[in-house]
């Protein structure tokens, strides 16, 4: 290579002895974000439990809960059945979508700001450095003798973390209890025990991952660096040490004199804060790698030092490789967060959201779900016709009682009965549905002799709501011989 | 062959190796991970508790073994889920002893108890015969249909489970279609005449090629006291309905000049005693509401 510049090629282990990461302290604009990310997201986390919202009487009080005996799931004014759980299809479909366009446009935004890894992981640390000090002085700790002080140190970070870990399940099972009833069940030691082992469940997940685990749950157990490396390409941003700018490296002394003897010298002064301040215990001048979860304390790191050098900001910066090649050939930068890949994942995420808000919104109270008799799939009668027979459940979405006609439809002189039923009108089996509730009915419909029935016929059962008139309608199949 | 050296320090990985060299491959000594021994260990000691607990060893002869101190069997784990199964159902059953049959679908737990059980209790005595959707076999009634022979209400269908047909119970359902060919009541001319007479009752008996008016005239001297004088059949005496299409034995006249010639027995077990009263209870109605209930 003629270039003065190289960039600094990795070394290659093959096995990879676990060594503890001393994270050092640091602050900065990106420190900053993830500080604001932190108390944002572990407050709603620990207290959107205690919102309370009116749903009228017989319904559950709390704004989010999802409740597992009655199969119920609330958000807000959302109110989801098991049987439209496409609906949180829909959204984790949207949601990994969002998670790829994250990524199209600056890599693992989600890994560095959002994931509950690294938030929780942030927190433990910044409860370890209360107890035990900075880099160094947890340095010190953990290799001097156990004294006293040292004991009391430890006892009182592991206890914190304890708590806070004991906090996390207790905050979780909250999600799926009534909040107020289950604190003062916690507080009175009368909660169910389901309750207590989910909460010792999830203390010590919290406690293993975020206080012990950290940074090897992102390198060794998560999936996702290996998944998101198949949606990222040249143009997403990464969080990268401009090595066209920092190299050679040196000490300022050293490329100093390397400047007044003609000779090129690099921005980089080697103070290894870059590593020092990185959680997983990168050196993000080796170049992207896998253990990096894009953090942003590295350019926090390296700007606060070049501030003090007196350089300008940026050596670390979210950039791309495509922009040290144009650089190095002295052509100016280009970013591209907009391009066709941004904006399909945009689009799609749009269709799929106003897809689930449009279906939400015009969604029914009251609805029909049909199983056709597998055996026998028809039933030739003495008369000459033919009975079908079907399973219907009837759900009624409302908080009272309601009356619906059942009807079908779609073959000449097609009539319907319904076991135990013994009100119709119209053609039609009147039945009463409970409030909130679904009722199983056993459906028979029957074509007079004569009728020329084929081996399936598109029927469409209907059900009307008696009050209102409005019909939801399913469509199933009326089964017949062979010819 | 494994040329045994003293363990060195490999330069590349500053690994000590095992010591052991096959065709001059080596193995790093790596140590189990602390958590998995620790984890390893662990199972030992669940393992010595679970032998002191439970039954683990096969000792004191071929079917002999270590009890245990929790003396746990499986066979008494079964027969105490089966009493607690009863156990939970008892009040329905109680409750469905006490309603009187037709009554049931106005409660509808218990419609739905009776439902689910008589499902349960068909498929394990009745679908053999009948056919898991009911629908029956040449020989086997069809129970889906609207076509029955000893009636189909409720209490009816009660009745037959009970007492069964030709069975032993002293109250049986039972009557006899004679072997008209066999005890030659009937020559060969007039039975395919009266299977001719038959068929056409339900419009098919021109393809037998026997005289239908003298079939007729077989039919009203030998056969109306019990299918009736339009062969429409008779529940009482379990006489089946000869004008519908729907045949227990077969409605081609093979089939039909094969029941005239040799009768027919067709058999059906009481169940009295063998399943109890609720059981019955509940199968007539499941049976009822496959759809050809009256
Ligand atoms: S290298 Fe930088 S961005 Fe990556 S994890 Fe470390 S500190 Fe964060
Ligand atoms: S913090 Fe900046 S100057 Fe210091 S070693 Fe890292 S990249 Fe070089």
């Amino acid at each position: 290579m003629n270039s003065p510049v190289s960039k600094p090629e990795p070394d290659i282990t093959f096995f990879e002895e676990h060594k503890k990461v001393y994270p050092k302290k640091v602050s900065g604009t990106f420190r900053q974000i993830k500080w604001a990310i932190l108390v944002l997201t572990l407050g709603v986390y620990y207290l959107l439990p205690f919102v309370r919202w009116n749903r009228g009487p017989n319904a559950p009080d709390q704004a989010v809960l999802v409740d597992m005996h009655h199969t119920r799931l609330y958000f807000f004014n959302i109110e989801i059945w098991p049987q439209e759980v496409y609906y949180l299809t829909g959204l984790l479909i949207a949601a990994a979508l969002l998670l790829f366009m994250m990524n199209a446009i600056a890599g693992r935004l989600w890994c560095g700001y959002l994931c509950p890894q690294t938030v929780w992981t942030d927190l433990f640390m910044s409860v370890e450095r209360f107890f035990e000090g900075d880099r160094r002085d947890r340095l010190a700790l953990d290799n001097g003798k156990m004294t006293v002080s040292k004991f009391f140190k430890k006892l009182g970070k592991h206890f914190t973390w304890l708590m806070i870990a004991w906090w996390t399940g207790g905050a979780w099972v909250l999600y799926f209890n009534d909040a107020p009833t289950t604190v003062y069940e916690l507080a009175t030691f009368t909660a169910h025990w389901e309750i207590w082992m989910w909460i010792g469940i999830l203390t010590a997940s919290t406690y293993l991952f975020a206080g012990i685990a950290r940074e090897q749950i992102c390198i060794y157990m998560c999936p996702w660096p290996r998944i998101q490396a198949a949606f990222t390409d040249d143009e997403a941003l990464n969080v990268t040490y401009r090595w066209d700018r920092g190299e050679p490296r040196g000490s300022v002394k050293t490329n100093k004199a390397l400047l007044a003897e003609g000779k090129p010298a690099g921005d980089c002064i080697d103070c290894n804060q870059c590593y020092e301040v990185c959680p997983t215990g990168v050196d993000i001048r080796k170049g992207l790698q896998l253990d990096c979860i894009m953090c942003g304390l590295c350019i926090d790191a390296c700007d606060s030092v070049m501030h003090k050098v007196g350089k300008p900001h940026g050596l670390i910066a979210y950039d791309t490789d495509l922009n040290i090649e144009r650089r190095l050939k002295g052509e100016p930068e280009q970013y591209h967060p907009i391009r066709i890949r941004t904006v399909a994942y945009a689009i799609f995420i749009a269709a799929i959201m106003g897809g689930m808000a449009y279906s939400l919104m015009h969604r029914e109270t009251f609805g029909l779900n049909v199983l056709h008799d597998r055996n026998p799939l028809y039933v030739k009668l003495s008369t000459g016709g033919i009975r079908n027979a079907y399973t219907v459940r009837l759900l009624n979405k409302e908080r009272e009682t309601k009356r619906f006609a059942i009807g079908i439809e779609g073959i000449e002189g097609i009539t319907l009965k319904v076991i135990d039923i013994d009100n119709y009108k119209d053609g039609k089996a009147v039945v009463e549905v409970e409030p909130d509730r679904t009722r199983e009915i056993r459906v028979l419909a029957f074509t007079p002799k004569g009728t020329k029935v084929g081996v399936s016929n598109p029927v469409t059962l209907t059900l009307t709501d008696l009050d209102t008139g409005i019909v939801s309608k399913t469509s199933d199949y009326f089964k017949g011989p062979r010819p | 062959m494994a040329d045994d050296h003293k363990g060195r320090v490999d330069e590349l990985s500053g690994v000590e190796t095992t010591g052991h060299s096959w065709d001059g491959l080596e193995e790093l000594n790596n140590p189990m991970p602390s958590w998995w021994l620790y984890t390893f260990y662990a199972s030992i000691v669940f393992a010595i508790g679970y032998m002191v607990l439970y039954p683990s060893w096969p000792v004191g002869g071929e079917k002999d073994h270590l009890k245990g101190t929790l003396a746990w069997n499986a066979r008494d784990a079964v027969n105490k889920a089966v009493k607690d199964a009863a156990a939970a159902k008892d009040p329905m059953v109680k409750k469905l002893m006490a309603t009187d049959i037709s009554a049931v679908r106005n409660d509808k737990a218990l419609a739905r108890f009776a439902g689910r059980s008589g499902k349960a209790a068909f498929g394990d005595n009745c679908a053999p015969c009948h056919g898991s959707g009911a629908t029956g076999s040449k020989g086997y009634p069809g129970l889906v249909d609207d076509d029955w022979l000893w009636g189909g209400t409720l209490e009816q269908i009660q009745h037959t489970i009970k007492v069964g047909i030709r069975s032993e119970h002293d109250e049986t359902r039972n009557n006899s279609m004679a072997a008209y060919g066999d005890d030659e009541l009937l020559d060969k001319t007039k039975i395919l005449n009266v299977a001719s007479y038959v068929l056409s009752l339900s419009g098919h008996g021109k393809e037998v090629g026997g005289d239908i008016a003298a079939g007729e005239a077989v039919f009203k001297e030998t056969c109306v006291s019990c299918h009736g004088p339009e062969g429409k059949g008779m529940q009482k005496q379990g006489a089946p309905n000869l004008s519908d299409d729907i045949w227990l034995f077969g409605g081609k006249p093979a089939d039909v000049i094969a029941t005239i010639t040799h009768g027919r027995k067709g058999l059906m077990p009481t169940w009295e005693g063998r399943l109890d009263e609720a059981t019955i209870k509940a199968l007539a109605i499941y049976v009822h509401n496959r759809g050809g209930g009256q």
